[in-house]
């Protein structure tokens, strides 16, 4: 699960973690109050009026701006709150903005990159630092790899004292700015532990013109499986940011996640829903979609299924694409009968059926009345895909 | 032979009481598997489909001898649960559940591994041997007795596989699901290198997808250790990049684990490619034969 930046300061502040200070705002108003009480508590004059989106390359895309006095921060404010910001990440459609942080400008003597995350290889978290900070870590990755700094933590004993100050002692830093690093990274890794975090990215992590080390920006991405134990953290999810199709979905325990293509699918499996997207692709279509029914599949989540992948105007085509092991193959016609019947799929529908109780479902599609397609083997329903789609 | 499970085997179920596990033990019973218990702490003393259930696994491994454990146990307890059935001796170690916290099987990992135990799963279907035993929740109709071993991160995809091979009349000699979480106990070189010992295997299916490097890390293993032919698939080369499809593990971020780059490791490690999942079956039946 993603969370805002303002929110990633606020889990890492919690744990020791110095982070730059600031307040979020979700209106013109309330960024100015932000602004005026920040001034009255240190003085500063000039600030960071930073969207909050879920996506990076916030930037670039004009969402982050520095102000200079109160009435900045208004027009500011009013300019990014309520945009429609586009970024790498976000996709060409963008992502509209509705709060944004206002944050204390900070005097930037040097940059550097740290970030935590899971080392699929080795199986431990990894400890990722680098002088490039404020650049895109993966660039420094690909062009300069010997400038990234990595440390395996052991997971039966834990980040070790000589292992933040090997990664503080990478930066360059002396003295009390060495001594704040160790500090930082030490919180920033109970932060992560502590949070079950998947990432915990800081770029850039600054020294300020002062000798303060602090987090200037935030990524936070928290593990789905975790969450049960993270009541509190459940609370940051923001809908608003996730497509709303995808909510729905969610809503029903279908796990569906929107695409660009023309031919909707409805899968048992994700491994199975990927191979059926990638044979949408092979039989001349693009897939709309991805969508795992799950091991629960029944008439309600089936016609929730429908529901969704009709509400995507570019589908032309709907390939339901079931092997049935636990999940029952019956009930699944039943379900795209009745689904069928309620909903009212008015464009060609192919359904392919296998394994527990495949030929009691192809029974009751045949008997249906319906036009639907019918298949057994998965070739079958591909090459009814391409038939349709030639035909169209 | 066959690889993990066998007729041998010596099975218990953890969470064995619960609907999950009365349901699929219920199967691995019909199927022949040899299950000779279960475990249900505060349960122990009863019996449950005809077998004994005890309170811990070291019970089970004292009065049952047994070896193998599948674990149906809910996500906040299954950690638990492996590390208990490790440190009872168990020596292959089946887990279903899915949604266990990735920290969780950091630590679960290493001590399997310092303790050498084997660890299938989590979030996969299990393993089975036609004939012999089937740990875990794959349909028992789609197996047939023969020599192509499977191993795939996917649970209804393998099922496809399988369905596909027994439709060109090639039989399996063990079929294992590894799971498709980033922190898996066995990944795809630890499979191929049983399958690569095991003498009754002739050919491997591998069914990866995107995500993760472990199809490059068994394209080494390929290249340098395999003398059998290895046929694979890769799922999700129309997967946008930065999103999760359905598995934890099945994601492309930074660019890396992408379908396109793990075919081409593989296919350059000497693997054979099947790039239409449809056509899994068809492609080693037409290699066995010529």
């Amino acid at each position: 699960m993603k969370v805002h930046e303002y929110q990633g300061k606020d889990i890492l502040a919690s744990f020791g973690v110095s982070v730059q200070a600031g307040t979020i705002a979700r209106t013109v108003n309330e960024a100015v109050s932000a602004a005026e009480a920040l001034n009255e508590a240190s003085g500063v004059d000039l600030f960071v009026v930073k969207a909050q989106i879920h996506a990076g390359g916030r930037g670039k895309g004009g969402g982050v701006k520095l102000a200079r006095g109160v009435e900045e921060v208004r027009r500011r404010a009013t300019d990014i709150l309520g945009m429609t910001l586009i970024t790498h990440q976000t996709g060409p459609a963008g992502q509209k903005v509705r709060s944004v942080l206002i944050a204390e400008a900070v005097d930037i003597a040097s940059e550097f990159y740290l970030g935590i995350t899971l080392d699929r290889e080795r199986n431990m978290s990894v400890i990722m630092a680098s002088t490039e900070g404020g650049v895109d870590i993966e660039t420094v990755a690909a062009e300069t790899p010997e400038k990234i700094v990595k440390i395996w933590i052991d997971p039966s004993i834990g980040l070790q004292a000589f292992q933040a100050r090997e990664i503080a002692f990478s930066f360059g830093l002396e003295g009390a700015a060495l001594k704040q690093a160790i500090e930082f990274i030490t919180a920033l890794y109970m932060a992560y532990e502590k949070s079950d975090c998947s990432l915990a990215e800081i770029n850039p992590l600054v020294l300020t013109r002062q000798g303060e080390i602090m987090a200037v920006d935030a990524k936070i991405i928290l593990d789905d499986n975790a969450l049960f134990r993270h009541k509190d953290l459940l609370e940051l999810r923001d809908l608003a940011e996730e497509d709303p199709l995808e909510v729905e979905a969610s809503r029903h325990s279908l796990n569906y996640v929107k695409l660009d293509g023309n031919v909707g699918c409805m899968v048992n499996g994700a491994g199975l829903a990927m191979a059926t997207m990638d044979i949408i692709k092979l039989a001349g279509g693009e897939p709309a979609n991805f969508l795992d029914v799950g091991g629960a599949a029944n008439p309600e989540s089936v016609e929730a299924g429908f529901r969704i992948i009709l509400k995507d105007p570019n589908v032309r085509a709907i390939l339901v694409n079931i092997f049935g092991g636990i999940v029952r193959c019956d009930q699944v016609a039943m379900g795209v009968v009745e689904a069928s019947k309620n909903v009212g799929i008015e464009m060609p529908l192919i359904v392919r059926l296998q394994g527990t109780n495949a030929e009691e479902g192809k029974k009751i599609l045949d008997e249906s009345g319906l036009s639907i397609a019918t298949a057994v083997v998965f070739q079958e329903a591909a090459d009814k895909v391409t038939q349709i789609l030639q035909s169209a | 032979m066959s690889i993990l499970v066998n007729r041998n085997t010596r099975l218990i179920v953890q969470g064995f009481t619960g609907k999950e596990g009365t349901y699929h033990s219920e199967q691995m019973i019909e199927y022949g598997t040899p299950l000779v218990g279960g475990v249900t702490p505060g349960k122990g003393g009863q019996s449950h489909l005809g077998r004994p259930v005890f309170n811990t696994v070291a019970d089970a491994v004292r009065e049952e001898g047994a070896n193998t454990t599948v674990i149906f146990v809910p996500p906040p307890f299954a950690a638990d649960a492996i590390l208990e059935a490790t440190t009872a001796g168990i020596e292959t170690i089946v887990c279903i559940t899915e949604g266990i916290p990735a920290r969780d099987m950091i630590s679960v990992y290493h001590y399997v591994h310092k303790k050498g135990a084997t660890l299938i799963g989590p979030n996969c279907p299990g393993v089975v041997t036609p004939g012999q035993a089937k740990v875990g929740i794959m349909p028992a109709m789609i197996f047939k007795e023969g020599s192509v071993g499977v191993v795939s991160r996917s649970g209804t995809l393998t099922y496809e596989a399988v369905d596909q091979l027994s439709r060109q009349g090639l039989g399996q000699s063990t079929a294992v699901g590894i799971g498709g979480d980033p922190v898996i106990g066995s990944r795809f070189v630890d499979i191929l290198r049983l399958f690569e010992a095991d003498p009754e295997t002739s050919a491997v299916v591998m069914i990866g997808e995107i995500g993760g490097n472990a199809e490059e890390e068994a394209a080494t293993y390929i290249k340098d250790h395999m003398s059998k032919p290895v046929f694979a698939f890769i799922a999700g080369s129309t997967a946008p990049p930065g999103r999760r499809m359905g598995h934890a593990g099945a994601i492309i971020s930074g660019g890396k684990g992408t379908a396109e780059d793990k075919f081409a490791a593989l296919e350059e490690a000497g693997a054979r490619i099947v790039m239409n999942p449809a056509a899994i079956g068809e492609m080693v039946a037409n290699s066995v034969s010529t």
